[in-house]
């Protein structure tokens, strides 16, 4: 009973995408099969590159899970990334890594300061950040990508290989199991919990709220800086925009992975499925060689599917 | 609204009710007019038909994306798929507009009906599927967009001139283009003729789709969702139903917006960081026009001037000529410090517990 139970309320969604994840696998494998003749999909090379690529997207909604327990949002993600990135490769050298992480955390800084004691609603906050980094940025760069090159070491971080593991893969294992035992592990961790479930009784329980807030959305912003870093070494530069593709497939994947998006309530380990579903979702796509229209169209429909099965709210009766 | 129950009051204690209800409105009317004024002072052609007409047509678009972000987000809700709803009645538009009067006509309707169906599967998916508003229409979203770029994969399209020039001009342009009130040359027409259609436009929708919606039973049902869901419900309220119709009349406005900037480009344009741009902009304005991201306190008449105030904030970096470098730091400051005047709220409370209200 107790087994069932708890299956129904933590390991649904996480099982569910797991399943879809076979589903996805198998479709396009059956695909390959009937028009190459060979299991592209399943070779560990091909899943390992997807991974890759996959991990930009695993670190950023790493840090966006923390935010989103808490009952907030971070919207300034995607500009963050590019801040983070461009200023990683206008200072170069050894101090390229520092200065994109120090980026991200002085975002989330800003961030935190603006939610938890301005009491700015995040969603709002965070989106007037993205707004002005923005401007910041366009100021900086001139509104043209900046001509500045990744350093080797971000280069060596996001494309190399060791042991035939692609490195980006195992930066964003070690995020994740500094994720798992900052929100196991560390009273910290366990107050995201709390305040995303009831921040009036978390704040007369003692629990330093406003503290527990900031630190959330530093380590956000840190991670987005982190992602971003990366990804300036894996295109070898920074650019405009670079951003943009990472914030609502961030959001996505927190939420198809079981976490709930009013807070309170989740498992990483499922915001590592919500991941892999998207990465491998979006490859199978384009091995199908789906136009862009179709691609939003199924990646919506996706998103609401699983929705439906596993992330549907209670009705108001009271 | 006057309460039966309670003496009449004096006209001024009524008043200053009625004032202090609507501080917010107020404060964003007046920041519009403070700006607008300022804008057109500086302008060599300012107070011209020709500045309204051309600023009228610059902000319709998002006056009326804000108008629809504004009923999600009474409900205590987001709707983060407006600006797709938008761009996907755009393409439609540059698609049907064209023809004889009679299918045009029909082309109107079609793409009205179309933003209408679009919020309708929204609330369908909010309502009967139980799923948070931010992340179902950030889902429906994505497929609109989808459906938008079906439609038009590249810019383009044909829209009907003459319809175009008449929705985008005065009242003048449409007299001339349709030839009535002697092609616009009436001396009785002459005091109306320089009034912007857009703005009329704007005016119409907020007095016969917006005002009639918030006066109705549906209306209120959507502000009591907003302030307390369980107790709308205990009151026997009809939430689904008014949740449905919140988020259809949310499609609706933004498809207007979307029908209206297919006239004003004379084209569509399945463009996906510009339907983010707008969703994003359509928040900020609804919370400049002094209406609660908790829900249940504002009104879309705060949106439009929340909207006003973005754009005309852009007019006038343009007159006094600021590096158009530096232009996306400053909207980003002002918005930035528009929402932190929200945090004055913070330095009067007296109990700490209130603050997480």
């Amino acid at each position: 009973m107790n087994l069932t139970g708890r299956l129904k309320e933590e390991d649904r969604p996480i099982l569910f995408s797991s399943l879809f994840i076979v589903l996805i696998l198998a479709v396009g494998t059956a695909y390959t099969l009937s028009t190459q003749g060979k299991a592209t999909l399943l070779a560990p090379t091909y899943l390992l590159q997807q991974l890759q690529v996959g991990a930009f997207l695993g670190i950023v909604a790493a840090g966006m899970m923390l935010v989103i327990l808490l009952g907030h949002i971070d919207l300034s993600i995607p500009w963050t990334i590019a801040a983070a990135a461009m200023m990683a490769t206008a200072v170069g050298g050894a101090a390229a890594i520092p200065v994109g992480l120090g980026v991200g955390l002085l975002v989330g800084l800003v961030n935190g300061v603006g939610v938890a004691y301005l009491r700015i609603p995040s969603m709002i906050f965070t989106l007037g950040m993205n707004a002005v980094l923005r401007g910041i940025m366009v100021a900086h760069t001139g509104g043209f990508a900046p001509q500045t090159t990744a350093t080797p070491l971000m280069q060596y971080l996001a494309v190399a290989k060791v042991g035939g593991i692609p490195v980006a893969l195992l930066v964003w294992a070690a995020v994740s199991v500094g994720v798992i035992l900052f929100l196991n592990r560390t009273s910290t961790g366990k107050y995201l919990f709390a305040i995303g479930n009831a921040e009036t009784s978390a704040y007369l329980a003692g629990i330093p709220t406003r503290r527990v807030i900031i630190i959330a959305f530093c380590l956000c912003g840190m991670l987005a800086g982190l992602a971003g870093t990366l990804l300036a070494g894996y295109s070898t530069k920074a650019y405009q925009g670079m951003g943009d593709a990472y914030l609502l497939p961030a959001i996505a994947a927190v939420v198809i992975g079981g976490t709930h998006i009013l807070g309170g309530r989740g498992r990483y380990v499922g915001t590592l499925i919500g991941v892999t579903l998207i990465v491998l979702l979006n490859s199978v796509l384009s091995i199908m060689q789906m136009p862009e229209a179709g691609r939003q169209v199924i990646y919506g429909s996706v998103i609401i599917l699983m929705l439906l099965v596993y992330g549907r709210g209670g009705k108001v009766t009271s | 609204m006057s309460d039966p129950n309670t003496p009449a009051r004096g006209f001024l204690a009524d008043l200053r009710i009625r004032l202090a209800q609507n501080t917010a409105l107020l404060t964003v009317i007046a920041v519009f007019v403070l700006l607008y004024g300022f804008y057109n002072a500086s302008h060599p052609r300012g107070f011209t038909s020709a500045v309204y007409i051309q600023n009228a047509n610059e902000v319709f678009a998002l006056t009326m994306v804000a108008m629809a972000q504004t009923l999600p987000v009474l409900l205590g809700g987001l709707d983060l798929s407006v600006g797709a709803i938008m761009t996907l009645v755009n393409c439609l538009a540059s698609l049907v507009l064209n023809g004889s009067p009679g299918e045009m006509t029909f082309g109107i309707l079609l793409c009205m009906a179309t933003g209408a169906a679009c919020g309708f599967v929204n609330g369908c998916v909010v309502v009967y599927g139980r799923i948070q508003p931010i992340i179902a229409t950030l889902a429906t979203g994505a497929v609109f967009l989808g459906l938008a770029l079906f439609l038009r994969p590249s810019p383009g399209g044909d829209v009907d001139g003459d319809l175009s020039w008449a929705a985008t001009n005065d009242l003048y342009e449409i007299a001339a283009t349709y030839g009535f009130a002697d092609n616009g040359e009436a001396p009785w027409f002459q005091p109306i003729a320089g009034v912007p259609v857009p703005l009329l436009l704007l005016v119409f929708v907020a007095l016969f789709v917006w005002l009639p919606f918030a006066r109705s039973v549906t209306g209120r049902t959507v502000y009591a969702i907003g302030s307390g869901e369980g107790a709308a419900y205990m009151s026997g309220l009809s939430i689904d139903r008014a949740r449905l119709a919140a988020f259809t009349l949310g499609g609706f406005l933004a498809g207007l917006g979307g029908l209206y900037l297919a006239l004003q480009t004379s084209s569509g344009n399945a463009d996906v960081p510009q339907a983010g741009a707008y969703t994003l902009n359509s928040i900020a304005a609804v919370v400049i026009g002094g209406t609660s991201l908790l829900g249940g306190v504002g009104s879309a008449i705060g949106s439009i001037f929340g909207a006003l105030v973005l754009r005309t904030i852009s007019f006038n970096f343009r007159i006094f000529e600021i590096d158009p470098l530096l232009q996306p730091l400053f909207e980003g400051i002002v918005l930035l410090a528009a929402v932190s005047l929200g945090a004055i709220r913070v330095l009067r409370v007296k109990n700490t517990l209130d603050l997480f209200r």
